[in-house]
């Protein structure tokens, strides 16, 4: 199936590449991969929109604060509206919650450090753009890498977040238990990633495209795969 | 035009844990003897310079900037506003 995506790059993007490479060479996809400027021009033309992860203008005053003030993602919100899938990834996903396309914040890990390990995430809801060939309780192994990705909400919006089944993946043991230890950032109710209401706009923390080829992975998983692969199902029933 | 200065502070909100205002308090405060230290809540400070009619004005126009362009996160933190005189 033709896909037509793109990636969108902004100053201080630094994992566009590893997503392109993803994309290509594991997914044989077609990808177009835009300096933010460019991809404003012509974001009607694509039919899932990705925001990569890295450190969007330093991550000054607050990660992904500023990328999400830059016009192209007017247009993001605009597709966004019309279903189109438009997925974050790390620094994507907090960009994607500073322009409130998804509810919440992601703030300063609970560990005060910045975190670069293997994490098991439990599919929470196959609904998503990025999960619907997985089975609810799944647990797949992809890598974090962030110093801001503790995921907040208030009691209102959590509540919200559960009864909409809006939680896509949770941070868990890799036998899928729910625990303390293996929450890495101290997010609350262990919530690595969430969708909207309508399943099509997608934050994850954790790095799918880090995690799409077995040289990549300790126990040789490509778990990753699972992401894109939802995707490509997502778009061949829209 | 007359000129203002003006303190933006943001501060996470109490139901989010604050790791660093909590070390802060427990590894320099409390164990080099300021034990009357109840709690510490660390923050970001914007020190703002700005032309403004008068002080309303300038806190009018501090107001609408950080609620316009998400200077804080409502979901994760408070934000004061404070004319320096």
């Amino acid at each position: 199936m033709p896909m037509n995506v793109v990636v969108i790059q902004f100053s201080g993007s630094t994992c566009d590449r590893d997503l392109v490479n993803a994309m290509r060479n594991v997914m044989e996809w077609d990808v177009d991969f835009l300096w933010h400027e460019k991809a404003m021009k012509n974001l009607e033309k694509y039919d899932a929109i990705f925001l990569p992860g890295g450190f969007t203008y330093g991550d000054h005053l607050r990660a992904g604060i500023i990328a999400a003030f830059t016009p192209v993602m007017g247009k993001v919100k605009e597709r966004a509206k019309e279903g189109v899938p438009v997925l974050g990834i790390c620094n994507g996903f907090q960009i994607l919650v500073e322009s409130e396309l998804l509810p919440g914040a992601l703030i300063g890990n609970e560990t005060l450090r910045f975190s670069c390990k293997w994490t098991n995430l439990r599919v929470e809801t196959e609904r998503s753009a990025a999960t619907n060939i997985a089975k609810k309780g799944d647990v797949w192994k992809v890598p974090i890498a962030h110093g801001e990705g503790r995921y907040f909400l208030d009691k209102k919006g959590l509540k919200d977040l559960n009864e909409n089944d809006q939680i896509v993946w949770r941070y868990t043991t890799e036998t899928g238990e729910l625990t303390k230890e293996a929450n890495p950032n101290g997010s609350i109710e262990n919530i690595a990633g969430i969708c909207n209401l309508e399943g099509n706009v997608v934050g994850l923390m954790p790095h799918p495209e880090r995690a799409a080829e077995s040289t990549l992975s300790p126990w040789e998983t490509e778990d990753g795969k699972f992401y894109f692969q939802s995707i490509e199902k997502f778009l061949r029933r829209s | 035009m007359p000129k203002f200065s003006v303190e933006i502070i943001i501060e996470g909100k109490k139901n989010a844990r604050d790791p660093e205002g909590e070390t802060i308090m427990r590894d320099l405060m409390i164990k080099h003897g300021y034990d009357m230290v109840e709690s510490v809540r660390s923050g970001k400070i914007l020190k703002v310079n700005l032309e403004a009619k008068d002080e309303n004005a300038a806190e009018e126009i501090c107001l609408k900037m950080v609620n316009e362009l998400r200077i804080y996160n409502p979901v994760a933190h408070m934000c004061v506003i404070k004319l320096v005189k």
